[in-house]
């Protein structure tokens, strides 16, 4: 018996939504499968490293990755820095140690991160608001020259910078430290607020100047509140740069200002280093940086936003 | 040359009643006066105190750093006293380019100076002027010929780069659930120091016993993952390791991209019946080029600075395979404290990078001219 027409195309047309349908959960399953292969390639490594922090010589070995499912957790990472629950309260020289490259580490990366921040933030309102004549020098090509130094490689400066440092009693100080970071990042925050400022509408501040503020005042009191998310974004980048150096300090420090990573360099060389406790370092150097990862990841996202699009 | 044309308007337009006493000019111009001729004064004595002429009992130049910062604040008051409310505007500008130009330029110039010297620190002679004696050593040093040769590679994969983080950053923008913590989870590997990273992936989970990775590729077949001893192999993994890294950065520039992007463009493409292979390639791609080149040479520009997980993972061995040029350079300074030479390559790598950067941006910009 042939079908009615009527019912002959309802059937064809589910049969046509049913296959659309497949291959539509196919592709979320396909999405999802990607997504999660990808968090899981960017989270094992530091999930092995926290992990691996509380593990003694066997688990190692052995491969184990589940605590309490295949091996039982032990500060001996942790005792080994001077960090573990017993060790807290007793004198250890690798803690001090530590804690002193740890806050040489801060202090370097916040203070350049804050200078980077607000000189170029200043200079990225001036070049999106003035017309500057510096010599033969124009606003355009005032912002290729900040911009250019991006490009500039370390290498570079490295050598000289170890030789003007000596004679200016800077070498193994933060202050001479901080002075690099600031220039390393400082072209990246004006790339960044170039454009936020840009975005800016500029009616608010004439309005402003109407109303008898005068150009700092208008910027000060209108434009700085406006530009904030992308100034945190430009303050997010540069504490991951400054924080994260590590070829000028191994350069430029010895034994007063050296920071984290370089500390952390050295344990990596040397031999006799057991992995737990390299481990436990790694996990205290990198935790800062993830911390404010989670916390800030939006106002990243918000900064790039403005910086990549023009 | 007019000072005021119309094209030369300021964007944001200010009318001041710039009524400034003579006095206050004057004392404007005297004080900068004053702080240049204590610079000058500053420089001389430091000068003649260190070629022996006259003793003024300094140790170091410090001095002259202070009176560097001295001038430069006295010069930037002036501009406001003389100038006003254009001085104002200077104030803007001015800390940054003071401060980049006396950091990079004298630098700049000392190095020029210091690359053409014979200037090792382990030796007692101290430096000496050699002429061109460094260019005719870099000419026949295979290994930094060998280093310069390893970063085509190495910016070649900056492409594979560029793929993997345009494909999640599509995935990212699509319509899924749990995206913050996708998001997060995408971009803590930025996060990290390339110097931990080092450690954590190349020195432990990429270990030939016991390494996880190491497990994994046994489980995959390869019955010896040496992944630091042939050549090609231990390229590959300093490539994947600085990847890893640098995605996110790449991928948070293209998801910015993509928000930004019209939407109604995409839904038009929709309605005419374009497929997604289609609409992606005729919509989406052509309005990311420009964030798509901006995210490239941002990228170029990072990968041509590779050095510490080099440095710390394989110090550019086995025999050079995974040297980098700063890599190079740095083991040149820190083994041999070979200082003359080092900075002659580092000098000459920049001049490379200078000039392939120009040629790389300006066929990109014909090319984007030709495609709109």
């Amino acid at each position: 018996m042939p079908l009615p027409k009527a019912e002959r195309i309802g059937k064809a047309r589910s049969a046509a939504l049913d296959r659309a349908r497949a291959i539509h959960i196919a592709g979320r399953v396909l999405i999802y499968a990607v997504l999660i292969v990808w968090a899981i390639i960017c989270l094992f490594p530091i999930y092995w490293t926290v992990s691996t922090s509380f593990k003694i010589a066997p688990d190692v070995m052995r491969g184990h990755l589940l605590p309490w499912v295949d091996f039982t957790p032990k500060w001996l990472g942790w005792r080994s820095l001077g960090l573990s629950p017993e060790t807290i309260f007793q004198v250890s020289t690798v803690r001090e140690e530590f804690l002193k490259r740890f806050t040489n580490s801060a202090i370097t990366s916040l203070s350049a991160s804050v200078f980077a921040v607000s000189l170029g933030s200043l200079a990225a309102y001036g070049l999106s608001r003035f017309n500057y004549r510096f010599g033969f020098m124009r606003n355009h090509d005032i912002s290729f020259f900040f911009l250019s130094q991006l490009i500039l490689p370390p290498v570079v400066l490295a050598m000289p910078f170890l030789v003007l440092y000596k004679e200016l009693a800077l070498l193994d100080t933060r202050i001479g430290i901080i002075l690099i970071y600031t220039l390393m990042v400082m072209p990246i925050v004006i790339w960044i607020m170039r454009d936020q400022f840009s975005a800016i509408p500029i009616e608010l501040e004439e309005a402003a100047l109407v109303d008898g503020l005068s150009v700092w005042g208008a910027f000060l009191r209108i434009v700085l509140p406006l530009a904030l998310p992308g100034m945190v974004a430009a303050f997010i980048l540069s504490l991951v740069l400054c924080w994260n150096e590590y070829f000028f300090a191994a350069l430029l420090t010895s034994t007063d200002a050296k920071t984290l990573p370089v500390m952390v360099a050295s344990q990596t060389g040397s031999q006799g280093i057991s992995w737990w406790s390299m481990a436990a370092l790694s996990t205290a150097a990198i935790a800062p940086l993830v911390i404010v990862g989670v916390l800030l990841e939006r106002y990243i996202i918000k900064g790039m936003t403005a910086g990549a699009v023009k | 040359m007019q000072p005021t044309s119309q094209i030369e308007h300021d964007r944001l337009f200010t009318v001041a009643s710039d009524h400034m006493s003579p006095g206050r000019k004057a004392t404007g111009r005297a004080l900068l006066l004053f702080a240049s001729l204590l610079l000058l004064a500053v420089f001389a004595a430091q000068v003649l105190d260190a070629f022996g002429t006259m003793h003024f009992g300094f140790t170091n130049w410090r001095p002259l750093l202070y009176a560097y910062v001295a001038w430069s604040v006295a010069l930037a008051v002036s501009q406001v006293m003389v100038r006003g409310e254009r001085g104002q505007r200077t104030l803007f500008v001015l800390p940054a380019v003071l401060f980049t130009v006396s950091m990079v330029v004298f630098p700049l110039i000392f190095g020029l100076y210091i690359a053409f010297t014979d200037w090792n620190l382990s030796s007692l002679t101290g430096r000496k002027f050699n002429g061109l004696d460094n260019i005719g050593h870099m000419w026949s040093d295979p290994f930094y010929w060998n280093a310069l040769f390893n970063m085509v590679y190495y910016v070649a994969a900056v492409l594979v780069e560029y793929t993997i983080a345009f494909g999640l950053a599509l995935l990212l923008n699509a319509d899924i659930r749990g995206r913050k913590f996708f998001r997060v989870a995408f971009l803590l590997p930025l996060m990290l120091s390339p110097v931990a990273v080092s450690w954590m992936v190349g020195k432990s989970m990429m270990e030939i016993r016991f390494g996880p990775l190491a497990h994994l590729a046994r489980a995959l077949g390869w019955s010896s993952p040496a992944f630091f001893s042939a050549p090609g192999m231990a390229k590959l993994s300093i490539m994947v390791m600085d990847a890893w890294t640098f995605i996110p950065l790449m991928l948070i520039m293209l998801l910015a991209g993509l928000q930004a992007m019209p939407k109604d463009v995409i839904e038009a493409a929709k309605i005419d019946g374009a497929s997604a292979w289609q609409s992606f390639w005729q919509v989406i791609f052509p309005l990311m080029l420009p964030v798509s080149i901006t995210t490239v040479v941002i990228r170029i520009i990072f990968k041509l600075k590779i050095a510490d997980i080099i440095i710390n993972v394989t110090s550019g061995g086995p025999g050079g395979a995974t040297d980098s040029v700063t890599s190079f350079i740095y083991r040149e300074y820190r083994d041999r404290s070979n200082v003359g030479y080092g900075t002659l390559l580092a000098m000459v790598y920049l001049v490379i990078i200078v000039i392939s950067v120009t040629v790389f941006l300006n066929v990109l910009n014909r090319r984007v001219r030709d495609v709109n």
